[in-house]
């Protein structure tokens, strides 16, 4: 993508390049900041229906504005900082969330060839960003000084660290088919069609990561970093105006990252589901799989009670764990006898 | 492009700062939180030195299990810690003599490094055998097919030093409670609506009969 834009630009020099990445950067994380927005929207609407709500339907036709509203709101509210806070880390704890949910799409191939960098170890990168998102929780929870904020932060992290081990063993399996970690190869072994998307053969895992990735965002049923009953809003409880505002666009840009994700490791990503359709580009397709990802996230949080918080980790340690490390062995296991490791040179 | 080879120098010089400089302030906080926040600072800036060298997949590792994993629980109990800055201070000079001892051991392991390091006689046959150029192979599986087949037992060691002493913390922490109530998830699903309530005609004018007691 930023070659592509070098060789456009008829130029030579380090500041084209410089100017290449930026602009490249800027068409990613441009329309992924205003996705996010919609993505508030849509997910307050799908709650209101669940609810028999309306939702917002104020700002602009059909409420469409509400998210723009709510984000000028907070721009111009008082940056509130607690006297026992520890000043530097609780402001940078905010930053690090929301830099860390944009940095992640930086391997996000929206179609062939449209990655900002398409790199070959992809889905550990994607990864090891996730598991850095921990950081901005408990930094935040530590610095506010608040037993609210201490109590969130703490969870959160037991919390995030669990969900990753059954995350990580799901990657592993799909890695054992697709034999490469680049995002690409992964969509590119999914080529021809809904029938050899990867859902099919990794069925059963494939709702552990969707369960895993709702724990990992902090999303209900899963949510108690924040349980609003008994910790009030968690590690966010001090924060105010635009801080706020950074850990609420990261979170919904965490949630869209993992859609996404999700879209390409298990269905194929920019392909359309039959070939006859390829036409249609394919950043479109993606973006279609992700919003019905995103529904899904937003119908789990209108259905599902919160879980305990020691049912959670059981849930984890002692449900996903077992089985997703089961399956690892399963499915290399069938692969090996059955001849379908993916050949290399 | 000629900058293309300026620009992983100026990165190199960014990445090796940062990690000294983290590195020093991890020592010299006085805030053991401020440390631990420091140290990953470092951890981070190492994997960037790794990217430049071209191990992605060491880089991402070192990610995802030192800063994941292990520096979030260092900050997990790091954070819980009561802290006082005056008693920390008071074991200083205590310390320093054995602190002393093991940095100077350090630095003499490394200048006997530097300085001293040869080559084997029979490593320049296996440096002549046939390798795939470095751009041709990912790295992920050049480590593969290095640890799966010659060291894989050393490999396999390694792991099962790694489960020796996870059961062992396990058994050193773990304590039978008693009197603690706990939740059977399996008695809880074994459970049947008729063990639980029953539906009782009440006469007019009569109390409720006893109940009949069920398991």
């Amino acid at each position: 993508m930023v070659e592509a834009l070098y060789n456009l630009f008829g130029g030579e020099g380090p500041f084209l390049y410089f100017l290449a990445i930026t602009a490249s950067i800027m068409a990613v994380v441009l329309p992924l900041t205003i996705s996010v927005a919609f993505a508030v929207y849509f997910d307050r609407k799908i709650w209101a229906a669940v609810q028999m709500r309306r939702g917002p339907n104020v700002v602009g036709p059909f409420g469409l504005l509400q998210s723009f509203a709510d984000g000028i709101k907070l721009f111009l509210k008082e940056t509130i900082i607690p006297a026992g806070a520890n000043k530097a880390i609780f402001l940078m704890a905010p930053m690090i969330t929301f830099t860390l949910a944009l940095i992640s799409w930086a391997v996000i191939p929206f179609d062939e060839g449209m990655a900002l960098s398409d790199l070959n170890v992809g889905v550990l990168y994607i990864l090891a960003i996730s598991s850095l998102g921990v950081y901005g929780i408990i930094m935040s929870g530590w610095a506010s000084n608040s037993r609210y904020a201490f109590l969130g932060g703490l969870r959160s992290a037991a919390q995030m660290v669990s969900y990753e081990v059954s995350i990580g063993f799901v990657l592993v399996c799909v890695l054992v088919k697709v034999g490469s970690l680049n995002l690409s190869d992964v969509v590119f072994a999914q080529e021809g069609g809904v029938l050899s998307w990867h859902f099919i053969p990794f069925f059963p895992i494939f709702i552990i990561f969707f369960i895993s990735a709702l724990a990992e965002t902090n999303r209900p049923p899963f949510d108690l970093p924040e349980a609003e009953a008994e910790l009030v809003a968690g590690y966010q409880v001090e924060y105010s105006s635009m801080a706020f505002a950074l850990f609420f666009l990261g979170e919904y840009a965490n949630i869209l990252l993992m859609s996404v994700v999700m879209a390409i490791l298990f269905f194929g990503g920019w392909y359309a589901p039959i070939p006859a359709l390829d036409f249609i580009p394919g950043f479109l397709w993606l973006f279609a799989k992700t919003a019905i990802f995103f529904w899904l996230f937003a119908m789990v949080k209108a259905f599902v009670p919160r879980y305990r918080y020691d049912q959670l980790m059981r849930l984890g340690w002692k449900v996903f764990l077992p089985l997703s490390l089961a399956f690892v062995i399963i499915y290399s296991g069938v692969m090996v006898y059955a001849g379908w490791l993916p050949s290399h040179g | 492009m000629d900058f293309a080879s300026t620009l992983p120098a100026a990165a190199f010089w960014l990445f090796a700062a940062i990690t000294v400089l983290s590195g020093l302030m991890v020592i010299s906080s006085r805030n053991p939180v401020h440390s631990v926040l420091w140290l990953i600072l470092a951890f981070f800036s190492a994997a960037g030195l790794f990217v430049l060298m071209g191990a992605e997949f060491l880089a991402m590792l070192l990610v995802i299990v030192y800063v994941g994993a292990v520096a979030v629980l260092f900050l997990f109990v790091v954070m819980m810690l009561d802290i006082n800055f005056v008693e920390l201070r008071q074991g200083f000079l205590q310390y320093l003599p054995i602190g002393a001892l093991i940095g100077l051991i350090l630095l003499a392991e490394l200048v006997t490094l530097g300085t001293a390091w040869t080559f084997g006689s029979d490593i320049s046959l296996n440096a002549a055998s046939p390798a795939p150029a470095i751009e041709q192979v990912e790295n992920t599986r050049a480590l593969g097919s290095v640890i799966y087949t010659d060291y894989i037992f050393i490999f396999q060691t390694a792991g099962l030093i790694l489960l020796v002493a996870m059961i062992g913390a396990i058994v050193l922490t773990h304590r039978d409670r008693v009197g603690v109530k706990r939740q059977n998830i399996g008695k809880q699903n074994a459970r049947r609506p008729e063990d639980a309530y029953e539906l009782v005609d009440v006469e007019v004018g009569k109390g409720v009969p006893m109940p009949t007691k069920k398991g």
